[in-house]
């Protein structure tokens, strides 16, 4: 199975025996089939644990803040785009972090084949673009292609933008001509089917938050939805506090979304919490021709002020 | 804010956004009557509106 995982463990192992860095963020295997979690490792014994597959749809860039000392992080193509953000942002400095990148394949939707089956999985395999998996009633084998998660099919950015080494060869960008064909499938709708359509996609939301952790904009440390004293959204399952929760968690990562995917994959419910970030991130492209964690050196336009920027909203 | 507002099916007409100085007295009142009549041309508002009954 080539997924650049030998590559990976063998730089981690020498990062690790040299003393170059303390810790390495990667993956490892999940405790069920067709999972993988975060994992740290401070010993070189420990690089044997590294997994790199399509099932690592969570970003890593959630883990890199407030650690002491220099660490290794494994890096997809919007992983590194995180990583951009945050050194923006002044949560790690760049010389802190040593940037093991992935050139990107894509991740799988494992919502999609979870429905193939009416039992569990049992066993999951990959080998380039073919996927093998088990239940105990039946075995099913896949083409990758077809079971992509939704953003890494319309992704233009698989290749890390800030990489100390790469771990696979590049892969080729592809440029669509449409780059938000959800968003505007949404937009073409009227206001009330635009607003049927938000309800239908958040009414079973639990209010767990996993979209929130899972992302590595959502770093404040409290969390506008925790706060008790001014109270700003009520804490149930009310679907005005769901809607708020949702269009100001969308809000505050306005620019600075990468569309990762990581809120979709936490979501224990498969809810699609990226047509929130979607429309801003096309809004951002739009007004600003801005693509979220490409260029260190640029601030995001949220923060920064132009006397070009639209102003034809305000009276 | 306002485009996801719409996106989200909120009537563009329901949200404004408006700088007025506290001098600008003449413009406050404009900018008042603009926003209340195109309000109450939209009727009341039963999105994002919350329940307590
Ligand atoms: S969004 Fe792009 S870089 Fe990220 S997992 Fe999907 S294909 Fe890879
Ligand atoms: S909002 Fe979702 S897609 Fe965007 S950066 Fe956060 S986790 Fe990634
Ligand atoms: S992860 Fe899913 S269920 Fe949980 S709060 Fe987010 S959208 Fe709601």
């Amino acid at each position: 199975m080539d997924t650049c995982i030998q590559k990976i463990r063998e730089i981690a192992f020498q990062l690790l025996d040299k003393k170059e860095v303390e810790r390495v963020i990667g993956f490892s295997n999940g405790t069920i089939p067709m999972a993988t979690s975060p994992i740290t490792i401070a010993s070189k014994q420990d690089t044997e644990k590294l997994v790199f597959n399509s099932t690592c749809g969570l970003n890593l860039a959630n883990y890199i803040r407030q650690q002491k000392g220099k660490i290794a992080v494994i890096a997809k193509g919007c992983d590194s785009r995180n990583i951009v953000t945050h050194i923006i942002e002044n949560q790690v400095k760049r010389d802190q972090i040593y940037i093991i990148g992935v050139p990107c394949k894509g991740m799988i939707n494992k919502s999609k084949i979870k429905a193939l089956f009416e039992d569990d999985i049992l066993k999951f395999d990959e080998d380039g673009d073919t996927l093998t998996v088990e239940s105990s009633s039946k075995k099913e084998t896949l083409s990758k292609k077809e079971y992509l998660r939704d953003n890494c099919r319309l992704c233009q950015h698989k290749n890390p933008v800030i990489y100390d080494i790469l771990a696979g060869d590049p892969v080729k960008e592809q440029v669509l001509d449409v780059p938000y064909p959800d968003v505007e499938k949404i937009a073409a709708l009227d206001a009330d089917a635009r607003w049927i359509h938000f309800q239908e996609l958040t009414k079973n939301c639990i209010r767990c938050y996993a979209c929130r952790n899972a992302c590595p904009l959502c770093y404040c440390p409290t969390c506008f939805v925790d706060e008790s004293g001014p109270q700003w959204v009520g804490k149930g399952q009310d679907k005005t506090d769901v809607n708020t929760f949702h269009f100001l968690r969308a809000f505050h990562c306005a620019g600075r979304c990468t569309d990762c995917g990581a809120c979709v994959e936490a979501c224990p419910m498969d809810i699609n919490v990226r047509d929130f970030t979607r429309k801003l991130n096309k809004d951002a492209f739009d007004m600003f021709g801005w693509e979220a964690g490409l260029d260190q050196t640029k601030r995001p336009p949220l923060d920064a002020y132009s006397p070009d920027d639209p102003n034809d909203f305000i009276k | 804010m306002g485009n996801l507002l719409e996106h989200m099916g909120i009537e563009r007409d329901r949200i404004h956004f408006s700088w007025i100085s506290s001098a600008e007295a003449t413009k406050f009142v404009d900018v008042v009557k603009e926003i209340s009549n195109k309000v109450r041309a939209l009727g009341p508002n039963k999105k994002l509106v919350k329940d307590y009954n």
